[in-house]
């Protein structure tokens, strides 16, 4: 009956994906700012240190008697020291001539007192940072530039810088875990939404059409009101359906009564054999046309009444007991006893009209099929479940499943009144009171038919 | 005839060289696998006990020990990296320059402190202080002096007593005697009182602790400053003439580092030798040897050892150790 849908996608799948990718994006947007950083703030942790100790080395140049001395504090290259170990190399030149230190550093500042200038270079095959600085000394008969050239390998900064990438990977994995937990369950929460909507369309009765009134995310706002109109519209075409066939019916059995009368008081004043085998056969269409025609009835009442389920509470005994006098003498026409057995009283709360209807339906079909001179047997059960049993042909297994749906005739009918709604009616009952309706055969012969409620 | 005489005149450049030593030594010389060239500022006979061990715990290897003042063993380095495997020395400015220049060979994952080590290329393996030694007979009845200025005054009082009996370092031809010296005046102006206390009274200079030591025994000088503790200690054992004195005021301690060379044609059995002494001398147990093991610069009070950081760099500067020996110049040399 329900066509899949065709899937394409899933929106489960496309959310987690897209907040899991935006984390990861973010993580190492993340991993990489701080790491930058982390490496600009060391660099610069460096520079500053660098950039000290040649300050004070510079101040500790003076010219005296003409000569340039510069005493370099202790604490000049002290300040150093790194946990790393890293080498120092620097070199002190006198108006661009090589003083002291280390010849191979090349000074790479302007001239000029706030002349300082950064860059990382290779020396002595090592890769170092390197600060110059110069500074003017004034002396008695000219001026004099002292220049100062600073450099340090920087082991303890890729140290550190080692050591903060490594956190910084922590971190944005634990950022990326986060966001990837928070997503799942930030997904779960909203499809969750979705799966609500989708258990309680699917928990409805076959016929719920009422809208929805349980409050649902604004989002999903639209969804529930095209829903509710689409059931709307629905409920509408068939009430209206139901409506026109119960009518219908109605319209056709009033004139089909006064037609069968008709006929048969033509039947008692016929003589010739073959006119009376005729109007025979006549009355016999219109009963059965009379008798679908009622059990359309029934049926659109049973589906009202179903709509709209009102318990009372009866005795089934008692309920079944009235049915089972009331039909008696149609058995007796057909030569036929009906016995009810079962339990002395079973209370239930039920609909009687729709219980009664639905057993009545179940009788008939006995009646119709049993032979004659047999026994149709009625049980009541406190389950509750009311068994009717014949000992006719029974039930075709290939069958059973298809009997009960509307205007669905066995091949064993053949030859019998029947409209096909007598075994819908039961199980639309069964359903409506939250039972239902079981076919089968009985082991010496028959069919058996249980109603449970 | 001639040509033995002109032979031996061609090797004479190379004898020469060998007898520029001051005391050189073949350990395990039968040995067959590698020959480590250990060049060292100590003393054999306190060094030998150290390398005896070494060639017992690896008899394939022989070792020669050439021994040579520190400053000396500073150029020679400088001038052929390839001619020696390890240098030793107790001049730690010069050693830490030699790393620092990129003369040493970088050995991972020795077992040592950080403060025992700078940039895995060098490794300290002693602890000795600089020491005031005395002749006991010359300070008979007098108040033996515990610091600085205690020996100022002791020196004062008795200037035609001490004239021409003192002795130090040479710090101009002395590397070891040079870093005592720019340490002593880095901690404290008595250095320079005492340097000019002990110029007016016509200061002996020598090259090694050694000498100064045999001076002091014979009586040639009657007070010797900043001597190394270790030399001092093994004479005055024996001889009960000599006093060793730890100036309590403030001390200089000097630790003897080892590094391998960069162009060590014996890599491995170098290594082998730094991680030797190394262990040997952190170990805190008493060895046979006679230098004294590496202690921690935190683990006595009032001591002060030398760090192994790039300041030792400062007085090596051309024109630092001018301006410095200059002033010493000034006031030891009157």
């Amino acid at each position: 009956m329900t066509t899949n849908p065709t899937v394409s996608g899933s929106l489960r799948n496309r959310l987690v994906l897209a907040l899991i990718g935006g984390a990861a994006v973010l993580a190492i947007l993340l991993f990489f700012t701080v790491r930058n950083y982390a490496a600009q703030v060391a660099q610069q942790g460096q520079d500053n240190i660098l950039e000290a100790s040649v300050t004070s080395i510079l101040d500790a140049a003076a010219l005296r008697d003409g000569a340039l001395e510069v005493d370099i504090p202790y604490a000049a290259f002290s300040m150093l020291s790194t946990p790393s170990d890293d080498r120092v190399f620097y070199a002190i030149f006198r108006d661009g001539e090589f003083l002291s230190g280390y010849e191979d550093l090349r000074f790479a500042g302007g001239l000029g007192e706030s002349d300082w200038s950064f860059k990382t270079g290779e020396v002595r095959e090592e890769l170092i940072r390197q600060v110059s600085a110069s500074r003017t000394l004034v002396g008695l008969d000219r001026q004099t530039e002292v220049e100062v050239v600073l450099g340090q390998t920087q082991d303890a900064l890729s140290e550190t810088l080692d050591q903060i990438s490594r956190n910084a990977a922590f971190l944005g994995l634990g950022f990326f875990l986060l966001t990837a937990a928070l997503s799942f369950w930030i997904t779960s929460t909203t499809i969750g939404q979705l799966n609500k909507l989708t258990t309680s369309v699917t928990r409805r009765g076959p016929q719920d059409l009422s809208p929805f009134k349980k409050p649902v995310p604004r989002e999903m706002a639209p969804l529930v009101m095209s829903l509710n109109s689409l059931m709307g519209r629905l409920d509408q075409s068939l009430s209206q359906s139901e409506d026109f066939i119960a009518e219908a019916a109605h319209r056709v059995r009033t004139p089909l009564a006064t037609v069968r009368s008709y006929a048969e008081a033509t039947l008692h004043r016929v003589e010739r054999k073959e006119n009376r085998e005729a109007l025979r056969a006549m009355v016999r269409a219109i009963d059965e046309s009379s008798r679908a025609a009622g059990q359309l009835l029934d049926h659109a009442m049973i589906t009202s009444r179903a709509d709209r389920l009102e318990r009372e509470n009866v005795d089934l005994v008692e309920l079944i007991q009235e049915l089972v006098q009331r039909l008696t003498p149609i058995a007796e026409m057909k030569e036929l006893s009906l016995c009810l057995t079962g339990d002395k009283s079973v209370p239930y709360s039920g609909d009687p009209i729709l219980i009664q209807n639905a057993v009545r339906n179940m009788i008939d079909n006995a009646l119709k099929y049993a032979p004659a001179d047999s026994i149709v047997e009625i049980e009541v059960t406190a389950k509750p479940e009311i068994k009717v049993s014949d000992t006719g042909p029974g039930f075709l297994p290939s069958e059973v499943d298809r009997l009960t749906r509307r205007f669905e005739r066995g091949e064993n009918a053949v030859g019998t009144i029947g409209s096909g709604l007598g075994l819908t009616i039961a199980k639309d009952v069964a359903t409506a009171h939250g039972g239902m309706l079981v076919l089968s055969n009985r082991p010496m012969g028959g069919a058996c038919v249980t109603l449970s409620l | 005839m001639r040509y033995i005489i002109a032979l031996m005149l061609a090797f004479l450049p190379g004898a020469g060289w060998a007898e520029d030593w001051e005391d050189q030594l073949i350990f395990n010389e039968g040995a067959e696998g590698p020959r480590l060239r250990v060049i060292s500022s100590t003393d054999t006979v306190l060094f030998a006990p150290l390398i005896e061990e070494f060639v017992a715990k690896n008899p394939s290897i022989s070792v020669e020990y050439l021994v040579s003042g520190t400053a000396d063993i500073n150029m020679r380095v400088r001038a052929a990296a390839d001619a020696f495997d390890v240098v030793v020395s107790s001049a730690m400015d010069l050693q830490l320059k030699l790393a620092n220049d990129g003369y040493a060979l970088p050995i991972d994952d020795i077992d040592t402190p950080h403060w025992a080590q700078w940039h895995n290329s060098l490794f300290s393996f002693t602890t000795e202080p600089a020491a005031i030694v005395i002749n006991r007979a010359a300070f008979e009845g007098q108040q033996v002096p515990v610091t600085r200025q205690m020996l100022i005054e002791a020196l004062r009082k008795r200037p035609e007593e001490f004239r021409g009996k003192v002795g130090t370092y040479d710090v101009r031809q002395s590397g070891l005697g040079y870093l005592f010296a720019t340490q002593d005046a880095r901690a404290s102006e008595t250095y320079w009182r005492l340097m000019e206390v002990m110029g007016g009274l016509d200061v002996r200079l020598y090259c090694c602790s050694g000498e100064m030591i045999n001076d002091l025994a014979d009586g040639t000088i009657l007070v010797a400053y900043n001597v190394l503790g270790s030399y001092a200690a093994v004479r005055a054992e024996g001889k009960d003439a000599l006093e060793v004195i730890f100036p309590t005021d403030f001390q200089t301690i000097m630790m003897r580092t080892a590094l391998v060379s960069n162009a060590t044609r014996e890599p491995d059995a170098a290594e082998a030798f730094i991680r030797h002494l190394v262990a040997e001398k952190s170990a805190a147990r008493e060895t046979q040897s006679s230098l004294p093991p590496l202690t921690s610069p935190g683990g006595v009070t009032d001591r002060e050892t030398i760090g192994l950081n790039p300041a030792l760099l400062t007085f090596l500067d051309d024109l630092k150790r001018k301006k410095f020996l200059s002033a010493w110049e000034n006031a030891v040399i009157q």
